[in-house]
C-alpha cells in the first residue's frame, strides 16, 4: 500500500481523486506543506498553471515541492507538467523545474482548438484518449528523458526518471491505466529508493 | 489523426480546470493583468462590469470587440466573454474572435425572449445562469458546459446567490434519494430533460460544474458560496468596484481555496478597505431584477 497526495490548490482534484482510489493507495488532497511529510508520491492535478504558481507562491509551497521531488515520485498532467518542466518557452525561470525537457504552453491554441484524440502510449497496448484543453506541448527533451507519446510529431507525455508528466489529461476519462503506471512507478521506486532510475 | 474539436468533454473539461477558482469580470488590459496576478482562473471581458450596468440603464449588449481582443492579447489564463441571451451572432463573433468560454448571460438584455442558444452547435464552450435545478438542466440540455448560479448580479448582495444555490443543492439531494420510477414526474415537475436527472441520480451532483455568481462581494461572500457546495465563484463588480482591487482580488482568490480556514480569513480580511456599495434586494422594481430574464 502507497500513499500518494494530489496537490489540492485548484482545477480537477476530484476527478484524480477517482482515478487514484481504484488503486492499491491511499489519498490525500494536499491543501497544507505538513500534508506532504508522509507521502510516497504526489500528482499535480490540470487547472491554470499561472494561478496554481500564485497559490503555490502565497503559500510557500514551492520549496517544500522541490525538497519532495529531489526525494519521491511526482506525476504531472497539463498544468502540472508546465510545473515540473526545467525549461518553459516565453518564461524566464522554471517552477519546480525538475524534469529535463522544454514546455510550451497552450501551445496547441485557445479553446476552440481544444481536441481529443487516441494516443498509441509506450507500455500500453492499446490507444489512451488524450483529451487536450489549452493544452501544452513538450519541445525538446534532454537525453534521460524516455517519450511516452506524440501527437503529429509532438511531445505530449514522457518520463523522466522518477516523473511522469502528459500534456492530456487522463483524470477526464474513465481510463485510468496512465494513473497505474504511476502507481507502479511509486511502488517501483519504494522498494528501490533513490537508486532507480 | 482522428481528432475532435469541441466534444462535451473538452467543453466540459475545460470548466473542470477551473474549479476551486475565481473567474473575474475586468475592462480593460490592466485590470486583466491585476486579476491574473491576484490568482484569477480566467477573466470575464466585459464593456461595463454589472453594477454599472444596472445604473446605466437602456439595453446592454456584448462588448466592443476591441475590448475582448485586448483582454485576450494581455494575459495567458483563459478569457470569457457575454453575449445577449439567444444572440446568434453575438455568440459566433465571440467565438470567432478566439474567445475560451461564452457567458449567455442575463446581465446584458436578452434579444430573445422565447429561445436560449442552441450551444451544442458551437465549438466554443458556454456558461449559463440559474436559479434552480429545472432552469440549469434545460440549459445543460441547450448545451451549457458549465452553470452558475444568477444571483443578483451588480448587487454586491449575496442573499440571491445564496438562495440558488441552497435550492439547486436540495434539489440535486432530493433526486439522488429517489427511486427511478419517480424520476420521470421529477422530470415533468422541474421542466428538465429525464435523461440528465437520471445522470444526476448516479453521480449524486450536476454533470458539469456549477459556480455562484452575482453580488459576491467580500472574501468572507466567497467562502461562504464554497461552503455551499459552488465549484468556484464568479466576482464581477465586487473587485474592481471596491477601494483597494488588488488586495480584494488576491483576498478573494485565498478565502475561495481555503474556504473553511476561518483565521486566514479572518486575516486576509483585515483593513481590506470598503467593498462596494450594495443594494437591498427588496428596493429593486421587479423589471430591475436581471435574474427574471431568461426562463
Amino acid at each position: 500500500m502507497v500513499k500518494v497526495g494530489v496537490l489540492g490548490l485548484q482545477g480537477a482534484i476530484r476527478e484524480h481523486v477517482k482515478a487514484l482510489e481504484t488503486k492499491e493507495a491511499e489519498i490525500v488532497v494536499v491543501k497544507r506543506i505538513e500534508q506532504l511529510e508522509d507521502l510516497d508520491g504526489l500528482v499535480l492535478p490540470g487547472g491554470e498553471s499561472t494561478t496554481m504558481r500564485r497559490l503555490i507562491d502565497q503559500y510557500g509551497f514551492l520549496e517544500p515541492l522541490k525538497a519532495f521531488a529531489a526525494e519521491k515520485p511526482i506525476f504531472g498532467t497539463c498544468a502540472g507538467l508546465i510545473l515540473l518542466s526545467e525549461r518553459i518557452e516565453g518564461l524566464e525561470g522554471s517552477h519546480i523545474g525538475v524534469m529535463d525537457v522544454t514546455a510550451k504552453r497552450n501551445a496547441f491554441g485557445r479553446q476552440r482548438e481544444s481536441f481529443e484524440a487516441p494516443l498509441p502510449v509506450k507500455g500500453l497496448d492499446e490507444d489512451f484518449i488524450g483529451v487536450f484543453i489549452r493544452a501544452p506541448y513538450i519541445e525538446e527533451v534532454g537525453e534521460n528523458v524516455e517519450v511516452l507519446a506524440t501527437f503529429n510529431d509532438k511531445i505530449v507525455a514522457a518520463r523522466d526518471g522518477r516523473f511522469l508528466a502528459c500534456a492530456f489529461h487522463p483524470e477526464l476519462t474513465d481510463d485510468d491505466r496512465m494513473h497505474q503506471l504511476f502507481i507502479d512507478m511509486v511502488l517501483e521506486f519504494k522498494k528501490e529508493g533513490l537508486a532507480t532510475k | 489523426m482522428n481528432q475532435q474539436t469541441g466534444t462535451d468533454r473538452v467543453k466540459r473539461g475545460m470548466a473542470e480546470m477551473q474549479k476551486g477558482g475565481v473567474i473575474m469580470d475586468v475592462i480593460n488590459a490592466e485590470q486583466a493583468k491585476i486579476a491574473e496576478e491576484a490568482g484569477a482562473v480566467a477573466v470575464m471581458a466585459l464593456e461595463r462590469v454589472p453594477s454599472d450596468i444596472r445604473a446605466a440603464g437602456g439595453v446592454a449588449r456584448m462588448a466592443d470587440p476591441t475590448i475582448v481582443e485586448e483582454v485576450v492579447n494581455a494575459v495567458s489564463i483563459p478569457v470569457m466573454a457575454k453575449c445577449r441571451i439567444g444572440h446568434i451572432v453575438e455568440a459566433r463573433v465571440l467565438e470567432s474572435m478566439g474567445v475560451d468560454y461564452i457567458d449567455e448571460s442575463e446581465v446584458l438584455t436578452p434579444v430573445d425572449e422565447e429561445y436560449h442558444l442552441d450551444k451544442r452547435k458551437y465549438t466554443v464552450p458556454f456558461v449559463c445562469g440559474a436559479r434552480n435545478l429545472g432552469e440549469a438542466l434545460r440549459r445543460v440540455g441547450e448545451g451549457a458546459a458549465m452553470l452558475r448560479t444568477k444571483g443578483e448580479p451588480g448587487t454586491g448582495n449575496v442573499v440571491e446567490a445564496v438562495r440558488h444555490q441552497r435550492l439547486i443543492q436540495s434539489q440535486i439531494r432530493k433526486i439522488s434519494s429517489m427511486s427511478e420510477d419517480e424520476l420521470m414526474t421529477e422530470a415533468k415537475n422541474l421542466q428538465a430533460p429525464f435523461e440528465l436527472l437520471l445522470q444526476i441520480k448516479e453521480l449524486g451532483r450536476l454533470p458539469v460544474v456549477n459556480f455562484a455568481a452575482g453580488g459576491i462581494a467580500t472574501p468572507a461572500d466567497a467562502a461562504l458560496m464554497m461552503e455551499l457546495g459552488s465549484d468556484g465563484v464568479f466576482v464581477g463588480s465586487g473587485i474592481f468596484k471596491s477601494d483597494n482591487p488588488e488586495k480584494f482580488a488576491k483576498a478573494i482568490v485565498e478565502a475561495t481555496t481555503h474556504y473553511q480556514d476561518y483565521e486566514l480569513i479572518a486575516k486576509i480580511s483585515k483593513n481590506l478597505g470598503i467593498a462596494m456599495p450594495g443594494i437591498e434586494i427588496s428596493s429593486l422594481k421587479p423589471t430591475e431584477r436581471m435574474q427574471e430574464r431568461g426562463w
